[in-house]
């Protein structure tokens, strides 16, 4: 046992750290601390990754990938965020490009992927619908053959950036008589098309990120299905499993947990600054601990994969632990900013208390997306203890 | 970074790890308990042949060497077990003061004897009045000639009844709280004028409360520098803790499996129990408690064996989180096993009292919060 980096792990660390410090300006850094990142912003940061080589580690080189190891791929993310830098919009980058160069034909590879790795096209997913939420399976949007076009129709919802999007990328009914999920095909369509209509949600968080998106006959080419008819349910579930990389946030909760430090040291309470108080101080420690486990958890986890196995069973209460931990520390930051946190105003009372509720609204969303936390605890059920 | 068990760590666990499967059933360690001085003084040579009683120490005090790592798995497999003989006691806590602050002469004399299993030794650092403040000590000694005579009163000595010889605490200068002036003393169990009292604890094991009225020892039975002791005494009680954590993290994967073992068996409304999601979901809860604590745990072992500064710390982040997580743990086991884990037949009810019992030993989870905060 080991817990020291390799010296080549340790040169690595230190060549992104470089990078970092060269290219990640303030402009990016106040923009993440800020709360709300625009997308031309994540665009910028996108590409300057990009022209560094370093924004799809994940992929397979030729596709544009790093070829880093799984180590490598860890220290680089949690550089990454350490610095501060704004997260990688994963739609496109994370979710649709590695269904699409593991299931996709070479026609579709060369017209998707060089525009994903370039951060030219906004990707969004098209999966959950009013009647298909944990069930995903249930979903009712239908696709019907008509010549080389699928005719779409019905609603997907909680659409994150349906509103900048050019693609969307759909699971679809194409086989209504078949088990649920034997008749699902996986499309990507475009988001000009006629019949296409994006609807805002207004959110609890006051910022616009979840849509409804609307299919009435839309046309969609058959030369834009990935895969195999009625074959898309694998090729979600595949998916899935991509979602899952780095979803601790065990760096992101680190800073936020910073933060809260430097909050709590300039609020008053009881006539002294708040970090003296020892009530506020046991809650942060509590959750400080619970962070040092999953720090651990996900280093174990990391480090039976860079072993040559799969991840071990601890790799499974990743999501659940890591968001209730980032629910947590949004909670206490709340708590933290005192009366602030509740003005509905930029530019009213302390500079750090605008975002800090409109995080910790949105936050509330990470233990119901990706497979709610309930639903994990029934996959922990079935496949890690056998129930 | 890599969190595998070499060759001789591997073999290490799989030896006590079979020890337990094949010879340390719950009734086997209820007849131990029942013994003359509360466990079976032929498993604990048992444990000197297999060569246990020696691991860590180092080679040249006769060990093999050994550092938490293989501390751990002696313990995790331990806790599995519920093994109730005096091996944190006299190995780790006794053994550990000897090994870090034992001139060579006592070594010599003392450690060969604990290492072949012929002697056992108890510390009696706990008063009444102290809690968990090693420094809060009010039992005193006072040199007189070339002795040291001792008086006071030491509670909670853990296995003190089958001790030879007692590593008691002392003030020997300064106020009863004050950092300094904290002395070690060995003294002999049959000594004039010491008076034990042995009970056994709820989980099974056997403690002492110890009164010293006027204990004459000599001069060379001082351990490590006069009034200076806390450091020791502290430095011990960090690495006893971190191996009552494994013990419990040994605990609390043996009670999460055997639930979810029961949970099958047992049928409700015409189904095994193990369907309900209500079911389900808490032992999900106790799974994955029991792997935060096993990470807290792995941090705290690493930390120590990398010599980081931080080792403290995580020794007081995995001592709250185990006094928190380990007892829920416990209690989901008892609530799930139903009436069934009321009885003293099943060992659930005898995981949770050793479970409350460690979380007191050397700092309960609020002591090692505010000690996490100030660290």
């Amino acid at each position: 046992m080991d817990i020291q980096l390799t010296p080549n792990d340790v040169a690595f660390r230190d060549e992104v750290r470089a990078f970092l410090k060269e290219k990640l300006s303030d402009e990016f850094k106040n923009a993440v601390i800020g709360g709300y990142i625009d997308k031309d912003t994540i665009v910028q940061w996108q590409k300057v990754l990009y022209e560094k080589g370093w924004v799809a580690p994940n992929w397979p080189t030729q596709y544009g990938g790093t070829g880093w190891n799984i180590t490598q791929k860890f220290i680089f993310e949690n550089e990454c965020a350490e610095a501060g830098a704004p997260a990688v919009v994963p739609f496109g980058l994370k979710m649709v490009a590695p269904v699409i160069y593991t299931f996709g034909n070479d026609e579709q590879k060369a017209r998707f992927l060089p525009d994903i790795l370039q951060s030219n096209v906004w990707w969004c997913q098209g999966y959950s619908e009013p009647g298909a939420g944990s069930d995903l399976a249930a979903l009712q949007t239908k696709a019907e053959r008509d010549g080389d076009d699928y005719i779409v129709n019905g609603q997907k919802i909680w659409t994150t950036y349906a509103q900048h999007s050019d693609w969307i990328f759909c699971l679809v009914r194409t086989d209504g008589s078949a088990k649920k999920q034997e008749g699902i095909s996986f499309l990507l369509i475009d988001m000009k098309t006629p019949g296409i209509e994006v609807r805002k949600i207004d959110s609890i968080d006051n910022q616009h990120s979840l849509n409804e998106v609307f299919f009435d006959n839309v046309r969609v080419p058959v030369a834009n299905r990935i895969g195999e008819e009625n074959k898309g349910w694998t090729y979600a579930k595949y998916l899935l499993t991509h979602e899952r990389t780095a979803i601790a946030g065990v760096p992101q909760s680190k800073r936020a947990i910073e933060r809260i430090k430097e909050i709590a040291g300039r609020e008053i309470s009881g006539g002294r600054p708040l970090i003296e108080d020892e009530m506020f101080c046991a809650k942060l420690a509590q959750i400080e601990v619970d962070l040092m486990a999953l720090e651990y958890t996900e280093l174990r986890a990391i480090a039976s994969v860079a072993d040559g196995g799969a991840p071990g069973p601890e790799s499974s209460i990743l999501k659940i632990r890591g968001t209730e931990i980032q629910q947590a520390v949004a909670e206490l930051s709340v708590e933290a900013c005192g009366y602030y946190a509740h003005a509905l105003a930029q530019g009213v009372g302390n500079e750090y208390a605008a975002p800090i509720s409109t995080k910790y609204l949105y936050g509330r969303a990470a233990t119901i997306y990706g497979g709610s936390n309930e639903v994990q605890k029934n996959i922990i059920a079935k496949m890690v203890l056998g129930l | 970074m890599n969190f595998n068990y070499s060759e001789e760590q591997t073999l290490l666990k799989d030896s006590v790890s079979r020890f337990i499967q094949n010879d340390y059933d719950y009734e086997t360690r209820k007849k131990h308990c029942a013994m003359e001085g509360g466990f079976d003084a032929g498993t604990w040579q048992t444990f000197a042949e297999l060569g246990w009683l020696c691991v860590p120490f180092s080679e040249e005090d006769g060990g093999i060497g050994g550092g938490a790592v293989e501390t751990m798995i002696v313990m995790e497999e331990f806790g599995k077990g519920l093994v109730v003989e005096p091996y944190v006691s006299t190995v780790l806590i006794a053994g550990g003061l000897l090994a870090k602050a034992a001139n060579p002469e006592q070594k010599s004399e003392i450690l060969s004897g604990i290492i072949d299993g012929s002697r056992k030794l108890s510390l009696a650092a706990v008063e009444p009045q102290s809690r968990f403040d090693l420094f809060d000590v009010q039992t005193t000694a006072a040199a007189d000639g070339g002795d040291y005579v001792i008086n006071g009163r030491k509670t909670m000595v853990l296995h003190g009844g089958t001790a030879d010889t007692f590593i008691v605490s002392v003030r020997t200068a300064g106020e009863s709280r004050d950092k300094n002036g904290v002395s070690l003393f060995l003294v002999p169990a049959n000594s004039d004028g010491l008076k034990l009292k042995e009970y056994p604890t709820l989980d099974g094991h056997r403690a002492v409360e110890l009164n010293l009225d006027s204990v004459k020892v000599p001069v060379s039975s001082l351990v490590g520098n006069e009034g200076m002791a806390l450091d020791v005494l502290e430095a011990v009680a960090d690495e006893a803790s971190v191996a009552l954590a494994a013990e419990v993290v040994g605990m609390m994967e043996k009670l999460y499996k055997e639930t979810v073992e029961y949970s099958k068996n047992r049928k409700q409304f015409g189904v095994p129990i193990s369907v309900f999601q209500a079911l389900q979901h808490r032992m999900v809860d106790m799974f994955t408690l029991h792997e935060e604590c096993k990470s807290l745990l792995l941090r705290a072992v690493m930390s120590h064996q990398a010599g980081e500064a931080d080792f403290a710390r995580n020794v007081s982040a995995l001592k709250y989180a185990i006094a928190v997580k380990g007892q829920k743990v416990a209690h989901e086991a008892v609530q799930i096993f139903g009436g069934m884990g009321m009885t003293d037949e099943m060992s659930v009810g005898m995981y949770l009292k050793r479970i409350n019992m460690i979380n007191t030993l050397f700092g309960n989870g609020d002591y090692h919060l505010k000690r996490f905060m100030a660290l």
